[in-house]
C-alpha cells in the first residue's frame, strides 16, 4: 500500500517516519487504506472502540486486525468472540483467505467463544467480572499476545443482569487492557443516539471508528469515519471501504497531499498530428487527459489509439469500458484500423468491461484500485467517465475521480478519460466538473456547415506544454485517426466538403489565372510579331519609294541630258556661233 | 422437574430420584475475596439447610487454575455452577439472596 507519509500537521503522528517529533507508537492494521488514513495504525497499547450498525462489517475489520497483525506484523492475537462460535467465525474469514485453524495451531491466535446464555443465569448478589479477566488474561499470556479483540462486548448487557456492576468492571476491564499493553479493538452495536447501544465510547476513549452502510439511488456503500484519535492526527471525512473477497479495504477519499512527482518525460499520443499540436511530443507521463466531446466525436477512438500507442511501446495498458464490451471495442476499433486484439493476446493490454450501475462508485474505485495494483498499467483509460454521473450524484463522482486521478499520480500512470457532452453551446464544461483536476483536455466539436457535420479537435488546455490554439478537422480513416489543416482563408473556418470545395474552387481560379496570363503572353508574343510585320511592311514601302524615287531621278536626269543633247543637236544645226 | 422440597428432609418425589439425589455444585473464585468469602459461606448454609446430607461443593480457585473458566464458560466471579442435577444452571453473585439461589438451583419453582 503506498503509505501517506507526507502529511503537513504539527501534532505526533505515523509511527513508520518517527521524526524528532515523539510520536505516538501505533499498531497496523495491514488493512488497506485504514493505516493511511490513521497515520500508522490504531493507537498501540490502547483500546479502540470500533461501531457499527448490524452488518457494517465491525467483527471483519476486527479479525482482519487480529489474523493481519499475525500473518504480517508477527504480533499474536486473542480474539475472544461473544456473538459467534469458533466455528461459525473460522468459516465465515476462511473465504478470505484466512486460516484460523493455521494461526491457532501457530500458536499466533487465540480464538475464545464466550457463551452466555441469559435463562441459564441467575442473579444472587453482587458479583464481578474477575473470571473474564483471567479468562482473558490466560489467553494473552499463553501467546504472548499484542493484540486483542473483543467481538462485541455489549452482549455482555443482554447476557449478565446488573448493568451497573457491568459498567463498571468494563471500564475497570480497559483500564486493565491498557495496562496490559496490548492494542485492543472492542466492537459495539451502533444505539440510536449515541455511538454504542450502551454508551461504550464513554470508557473507550482512545480511538472510535465508526463504520456505516448506506443505501442511496439502490446502490449500498460503506462508510468509514475516525472520529477520535487521541494524540494523533487523522483523516476525519468519511472514507468509503469495500469488503471483497479480499477482505476490507478503505479508500482514502484524498491523500492528504498533493506531494506527486511530476515526471518531464513525453508520451505519444498516438497520433502524430497530434503529438505535433502537443508541443511535438504528447502528453506528459503521469498526467491525466481528458477528452471531451459530444457522442460520436471520436473519444473513444483516441482512446484506443493512446493504448495501441503504450502497448506498441511495450508498455502495459488497462482499459476500462464501461459501455461497450472488450469484444465491441476491438471490432469497432479494427474498422478503423486499430487492431488491439495481438495486444489484448500478449497480454499487455486488459480490458475491464463493467456496466456502471453494477455498482457503487466505491466498490468500482475499489476494483480500479485492485486491478491496477495486480497489473500495474502505465496507462489508464476510462472510456466514458460520464457514465458514472447518474443521478445528481456529481460531487461523489467528482470525489471518486479525484481518488483515481490521485492515486494514478502517485503511481505515474497516465489516465486517459473520455467524457461525453451533451450537445450545446457549452461544450467546455465536462458533464462531470472535473477540469481543475486534469492536466490536458482535448475537446473534439462538431462542425456543422454546409448541411454536414464534421469533427473538429482542439486543445483546451494541456499544462506545462506549448500548445497548438489551432483547430484541426478531425478525421476518421481506415488507418486511423487523422487530423488535417483545417481552411482558414476568408471565407472563415471550413472542413469537410466545404473544405474540399473551396480547395477545388481555389486550383480552378489558379488555373485560370495561369491561363490568362499564357494567353497574354501569347498576345504580346502576336502583337510583337504584328508589330514586326509592319516593321517590315513599312520598309518594303519605303525601299519601294525609294527606288522608285531614284528611278523618277534617273528618268528625270536622262531627260535633262536628253534635253541638253537636242538643245546642242539644235544649236549645232543652227551653226550657232557659240 | 424437582419441586417443592422445601423441608431440610427434603423428601423426594420427582422420577429423577437417581440424580437428583446429589447436588454436584462448583464454586468459581477468584481468590479470598470478601464476595468470595460470602458466596462460600451463604452457600454452605443453604446446602445444609435445603440439601443436606445430598451435595457436593467443589471450590474452584480461578487464580490457581485460570484454564478452567473457558471450561464452564465463567465469566463473573463468583458463579455457582450447578453441574447436577441436569440441566447446568449457573447462578452468579455472592449468594445473599436465598430465595434466588434456591430459584437458581430449582429447588424452588420460577415464578
Amino acid at each position: 500500500m503506498a503509505p501517506l507519509e507526507s502529511e503537513t500537521k504539527p501534532k505526533p503522528e505515523t509511527k513508520p517516519i518517527a521524526k524528532s517529533r515523539p510520536q505516538l507508537p501505533k499498531s497496523p492494521t495491514g488493512i488497506q487504506g485504514l493505516d493511511e488514513i490513521t497515520g500508522g495504525g490504531l493507537p498501540q497499547g490502547r483500546p479502540t472502540l470500533i461501531c457499527g450498525s448490524a452488518g457494517c462489517g465491525k467483527t471483519l475489520l476486527a479479525m482482519e486486525f487480529i489474523v493481519r497483525g499475525a500473518m504480517q506484523y508477527d504480533e499474536p492475537g486473542v480474539f475472544m468472540a461473544f456473538e459467534e462460535n469458533e466455528k461459525d467465525l473460522t468459516q465465515n474469514v476462511a473465504s478470505l483467505g484466512f486460516d484460523l485453524n493455521d494461526l491457532i495451531a501457530r500458536q499466533m491466535m487465540v480464538l475464545d467463544f464466550v457463551y452466555i446464555e441469559r435463562s441459564e443465569i441467575e442473579e444472587t448478589g453482587e458479583f464481578d467480572l474477575e473470571g473474564l479477566f483471567i479468562r482473558l488474561g490466560l489467553a494473552i499470556d499463553a501467546i504472548g499476545a499484542k493484540r486483542v479483540v473483543l467481538d462485541t462486548i455489549e452482549s455482555l448487557f443482554s447476557g449478565l443482569p446488573n448493568p451497573l456492576i457491568l459498567r463498571a468492571e468494563l471500564r475497570r476491564l480497559f483500564r486493565w487492557l491498557k495496562d496490559k499493553g496490548v492494542t485492543a479493538i472492542i466492537t459495539g452495536e451502533r444505539g440510536d443516539e449515541t455511538l454504542t447501544r450502551q454508551g461504550l465510547e464513554e470508557y473507550v476513549s482512545d480511538c472510535v471508528i465508526v463504520l456505516d452502510h448506506r443505501v442511496s439511488d439502490q446502490v449500498c456503500s460503506r462508510r468509514l469515519r475516525v472520529v477520535k484519535y487521541r494524540g494523533s492526527t487523522h483523516g476525519t471525512n468519511e472514507y468509503p471501504f469495500l469488503i471483497d473477497e479480499d477482505g476490507f479495504a478503505v479508500l482514502p477519499v484524498t491523500s492528504l497531499g498533493l506531494q506527486h512527482i511530476a515526471s518531464t518525460d513525453r508520451i505519444p499520443t498516438g497520433v502524430a498530428q497530434l503529438d505535433a499540436m502537443l508541443g511535438g511530443a504528447g502528453y506528459y507521463r503521469g498526467s491525466s487527459v481528458v477528452v471531451s466531446g459530444t457522442a460520436g466525436t471520436g473519444k473513444s477512438s483516441l482512446a484506443a489509439h493512446f493504448a495501441e500507442a503504450a502497448c506498441r511501446r511495450g508498455e502495459r495498458a488497462l482499459y476500462f469500458a464501461f459501455e461497450e464490451s472488450p469484444h465491441q471495442i476491438m471490432r469497432n476499433m479494427r474498422s478503423i484500423g486499430i487492431d488491439l486484439e495481438p495486444w489484448a493476446r500478449q497480454g499487455l493490454l486488459r480490458f475491464c468491461a463493467n456496466r456502471p450501475s453494477f455498482a457503487g462508485l466505491e466498490m468500482h474505485l475499489t476494483t480500479m484500485h485492485k486491478m491496477i495494483h495486480d497489473f500495474e498499467p502505465q496507462v489508464v483509460i476510462l472510456d466514458p467517465l460520464t457514465s458514472f454521473a447518474i443521478g445528481g450524484n456529481e460531487t461523489e463522482v467528482k470525489s471518486m475521480l479525484m481518488r483515481l486521478v490521485d492515486m494514478l499520480k502517485t503511481q505515474q500512470i497516465t489516465g486517459f478519460f473520455t467524457s461525453l457532452t451533451a450537445a450545446g453551446p457549452v461544450l467546455e464544461h465536462t458533464q462531470v466538473a472535473i477540469s481543475s483536476l486534469i492536466d490536458t483536455w482535448l475537446l473534439l466539436r462538431d462542425i456543422e456547415i454546409g448541411g454536414e457535420r464534421n469533427r473538429g479537435l482542439y486543445v483546451l488546455k494541456s499544462r506545462g506544454m506549448a500548445h497548438s490554439n489551432q483547430i484541426r478537422e478531425f478525421l476518421l480513416t481506415d488507418h486511423g485517426v487523422e487530423l488535417r489543416e483545417v481552411y482558414v482563408g476568408p471565407g472563415g473556418v471550413l472542413t469537410g466538403s466545404s473544405r474540399l470545395a473551396q480547395e477545388a474552387q481555389e486550383q480552378a481560379v489558379k488555373l485560370t489565372r495561369e491561363q490568362e496570363i499564357e494567353r497574354r503572353q501569347l498576345e504580346l508574343e502576336r502583337k510583337r510579331k504584328a508589330l514586326e510585320a509592319q516593321i517590315a511592311a513599312m520598309h518594303a514601302e519605303f525601299e519601294a519609294q525609294a527606288a522608285e524615287t531614284m528611278k523618277i531621278i534617273e528618268q528625270e536626269q536622262a531627260r535633262e541630258a536628253l534635253l541638253e543633247q537636242e538643245r546642242l543637236d539644235m544649236g549645232r544645226s543652227r551653226k550657232a556661233d557659240r | 422437574m424437582t419441586t417443592k422440597p422445601t423441608t431440610p428432609s427434603a423428601p423426594e418425589t420427582e422420577p429423577a430420584q437417581a440424580e437428583s439425589d446429589t447436588f454436584i455444585l462448583r464454586l468459581y473464585v477468584a481468590g479470598q475475596t470478601p464476595k468470595s468469602m460470602a458466596a462460600f459461606s451463604n452457600l454452605k448454609t443453604i446446602c445444609e439447610d435445603h440439601l443436606a446430607g445430598r451435595y457436593q461443593i467443589e471450590v474452584i480457585d480461578l487464580l490457581e487454575n485460570p484454564q478452567l473458566a473457558r471450561g464452564d464458560q465463567i465469566l463473573a466471579i463468583p458463579t455457582l455452577v450447578r453441574k447436577l442435577p441436569e440441566p447446568v444452571r449457573k447462578i452468579i453473585g455472592d449468594l445473599s439472596n436465598t430465595e434466588r439461589v434456591l430459584v437458581g438451583l430449582d429447588l424452588r419453582p420460577r415464578e
